[in-house]
């Protein structure tokens, strides 16, 4: 038997390591800035690129694909090689991944902070990064399967069947939410509209957390925790079973996200039923992790890598038994769109993910520099600062979550809500979110304690760039594999023609399904009309602005909700809502309804100064939507591009576009001259300013089902036009 | 509500793709021996440190 000597490139290593530290601090620190806007609604805020609704998509973007992101391949490249015993196949794709995922992650801070962004979360980047994302994943994905098949070692390891399946789940969820036709360079719209378009985003938002927050995270405890302890995994047949069941339920998990959303209800309940599943493949895994290191517990209490991992475990296992009691639609409906989630997902973040990066970092980093670790009391006091810091960001989210919930649902004797005014429930938690910044601050202490610690540990060593290894060639795999696998098909006519048929059905239903969706757009409800061209521009405002991280467009049908906000929402109002923007999050009330409501003026003096209409509002001030004139340019474009996707505007609509904008926006500046409202504080109103395209839109909103709308009745589109709207037919 | 039947035929087909690659794995023996596999990524084979490099060669599978 011969023996083979090979090498592990450490260098892409150490640079993924080095990645995940900065982009870790960066995300951390976006995350700690918005948190403090919760308290002081003004801190920057007279910067438009760093308000609320632009960086929250920057941070969540930031601790996902840039933290956690680096952290899996991390992860990856320095287990993946070690597992098949094996170089990674190509040291130049290896090279190039990781500078084009370092450029993707810079796109993104390029473009978030300045509106451009499609309002799906985790899927905000436009469409030309959306290509970049695909080019690099497959890159990663073509170096991974092409080490795999040159393995020294028959037996492929848990942890890499963990890889594959996030590999092969995200290329097709990205692909799949990503269908969106460009309107311009950086603004583009999803081919499905409102309820498709809002199943299409949480079957992708769930499984983002399942597929690159989860099983690339598992995989990384399958190999690092075994590791770290020297003892062999609690049970490999529990892995094995752990693996398979957990990927075959957790892609069916997605609708619990719309919950008493005007959703189908058959559809939810399949989302709830494969959510409730879920716990049993969790928890065996969580099991598997933790008793792994039975009869190894004075370890833990050693060495902080471990520490790192326990806890990580741990919250793996909290976070797996919430997830599905959240599903339950009980708990969901006091849950849903109140802080609960966002502790439930940063226990998961900072603990589970943020606990295996750092104690990976503080593994590799002195095995690759051939040194130890500078200082295991530090390490020890970032552990601490990092638990403690999570439990101060988590608890204070839990409680508040409920409280404003409860307060959201609370009637008085008489029948009345009690908090009629939704600024009280959000008054009432605010100690809550400046404990949960505490938290944050902590947290951010430690990993700069951590880095510190892992610098110093580096200078005292030298990067072992190229490390070598041995291993006994694979013979039977070297060569005849391949072959063995195509004459295996070749004497199976049947198997054969079934896969080629399966990938031939997926391109077929990959090319038909725009067309499909369209022509499935038609209205249910009558009246319901498309937007405007003005209204559009709004909406885009909207959109740029992130309005829809604290503010939903979708009332569910409780009495607390009805009371508060009016009808309920249903399906057949979002049918041109490309995209839908129902929004996950109630930081401010529901604005579904709110078309109306208050008059021009009304929100012409709240976005100027939030506390002139609503004392004590968190609301950031929008001075710059005064002063900053709209994109009246591209109106055609975006037109067009709208009825690509199937809004049924006339064809020649895009003619009139920009004549209907400057109508619409001369009726409505008039009308908030006559009122007095020529000018707030120095500043003219006039008809071209974006302020007045996001008033169009929101009185637009929710109004349609009255039936007593007829939006484009004074344009001059109508005027030329024998139909603005083609007929359905 | 077009767009869940698509959703359910990408799902299935992410399910088929795991599930070949299931039969694929149990056919080929993947699972057949479901202890020595969690102990074997214990030992690396490194020449650098040359702990355990006795250990590796007992493969005999």
């Amino acid at each position: 038997m011969s023996v083979d000597t090979f090498h592990y490139d450490n260098k892409v290593v150490r640079n993924f390591g080095i990645a995940t530290m900065i982009w870790g601090i960066i995300g951390f620190l976006v995350g700690l800035i918005v948190a403090l806007k919760f308290i002081w609604p003004d801190f920057l805020g007279f910067i438009p690129e760093l308000s609320f609704g632009r960086l929250r998509p920057l941070h969540t973007n930031a601790v996902i694909f840039a933290f956690a992101g680096n952290a899996i391949f991390y992860g990856v490249y320095y287990s993946l090689p070690r597992l098949c015993k094996a170089s990674m196949w190509s040291e130049k794709l290896s090279k190039i991944h990781f500078w084009g995922w370092q450029t993707i992650i810079v796109s993104a801070v390029a473009t978030l902070p300045f509106g451009i962004t499609t309002s799906k979360e985790y899927a905000e980047l436009e469409w030309p990064i959306d290509l970049l994302i695909t080019l690099i994943w497959v890159i990663f994905g073509v170096n991974m399967i092409m080490t795999i098949m040159k393995r020294r070692e028959k037996h492929i390891y848990v942890a890499i069947w963990f890889y594959i399946a996030t590999f092969v789940t995200v290329a097709v969820l990205h692909l799949v939410n990503s269908f969106e036709v460009p309107a311009t360079l950086l603004k583009s719209y999803p081919v499905y509209a409102g309820v498709q378009d809002a199943l299409v985003q949480w079957w992708y938002g769930h499984n983002a957390v399942a597929f690159f927050l989860t099983t690339p995270f598992l995989g990384i405890m399958y190999y690092f925790i075994p590791k770290a302890s020297n003892r062999p995994i609690f049970s490999y047949r529990l892995s094995i079973v752990h693996f398979w069941s957990l990927i075959f339920i957790y892609i069916w998990a997605g609708p619990h996200h719309l919950l008493y959303t005007a959703l189908p209800g058959w559809a939810q309940t399949l989302g709830t039923a494969f959510s409730l599943m879920l716990i049993a493949p969790s928890w065996g895994g969580m099991l598997n992790g933790l008793l792994t290191l039975r009869g190894a517990w004075d370890k833990v209490r050693e060495d902080p890598v471990l520490k790192f991992m326990v806890v990580a475990v741990t919250s793996y296992g909290m976070v797996t038994f919430e997830g599905p009691m959240l599903s339950i639609a009980n708990v969901n409906a006091i849950a849903h769109y109140s802080d609960y989630i966002i502790g439930h997902v940063h226990n998961g973040a900072l603990l589970w993910n943020g606990g295996l990066a750092f104690g990976m970092l503080y593994f590799i980093t002195p095995r690759i520099y051939e040194t130890k670790l500078f200082s295991t009391k530090l390490a020890n006091i970032h552990f601490w600062f990092a638990t403690m810091g999570a439990i101060f960001y988590v608890i204070p989210m839990y409680w508040g979550g409920i409280t404003q919930s409860l307060m959201w649902k609370d009637f008085t004797d008489q029948g009345f809500l009690t908090y009629p005014n939704f600024l009280e429930t959000v008054v009432q938690i605010i100690p809550m979110y400046a404990l949960r910044a505490f938290g944050g601050t902590l947290f951010i202490i430690g990993a700069l304690f951590g880095i510190y610690n892992l610098i110093k540990t580096a200078k005292s060593g030298s990067l072992l760039q190229n490390e070598e290894a041995q291993a006994p060639a694979l013979q039977k795999h070297e060569g005849d594999e391949n072959e063995s696998w195509h004459r295996k098909l070749e004497g199976r006519p049947l198997k054969f023609t079934l896969l080629t048929v399966l990938a031939i059905l997926i391109g077929g239903v990959v090319e038909y399904m725009p067309t499909a969706l369209i022509d499935s757009n038609i209205p249910t409800i009558e009246s319901v009309q498309p937007y405007t061209a003005l209204e559009v521009e709004g909406r885009d405002i909207y959109i740029a602005e992130g309005c829809n991280n604290c503010h939903s467009q979708m009332i569910r049908p409780f009495r607390s909700e009805t009371e508060r906000y009016g009808e309920y929402s249903k399906a057949g109002e979002f049918v041109y809502d490309h995209p839908f923007l129902w929004g996950s999050k109630r930081t401010g009330p529901d604005l579904h309804r709110i078309g109306g409501k208050y008059p021009d003026s009304w929100h012409l003096r709240h976005m100027y100064d939030p506390n002139s209409t609503s004392p004590g509002s968190i609301m950031p001030a929008y001075t710059w939507l005064l002063t900053q004139d709209m994109d009246m340019e591209s109106m055609p474009n975006r037109i067009g591009a709208l009825t690509t996707v199937g809004v049924p505007y006339s064809t020649r609509y895009p003619e009139y576009a920009i004549d209907d904008m400057k109508a619409q926006a001369n009726r409505i500046t008039q009308g908030l001259r006559e009122n007095g409202f020529d000018t707030i504080e120095g500043i003219e109103i006039t008809s071209e300013k974006k302020v007045i395209a996001l008033i169009a839109y929101l009185q637009r909103l929710g109004t349609d089902i009255s039936g007593e709308n007829d939006p484009f009745g004074e344009l001059p589109s109508s005027k030329k036009l024998s139909n603005v709207i083609l007929e359905d037919k | 509500m077009g767009v869940i039947f698509f959703l359910i035929f990408f799902s299935i087909s992410v399910a088929l793709i795991f599930l070949v690659a299931f039969f694929w794995a149990v056919k080929s023996g993947q699972f057949d021996d479901q202890y020595t596999p969690s102990v074997r990524i214990l030992f690396d084979e490194n020449k650098s440190s040359s702990k355990k490099t006795t250990l590796t060669n007992k493969r005999d599978s």
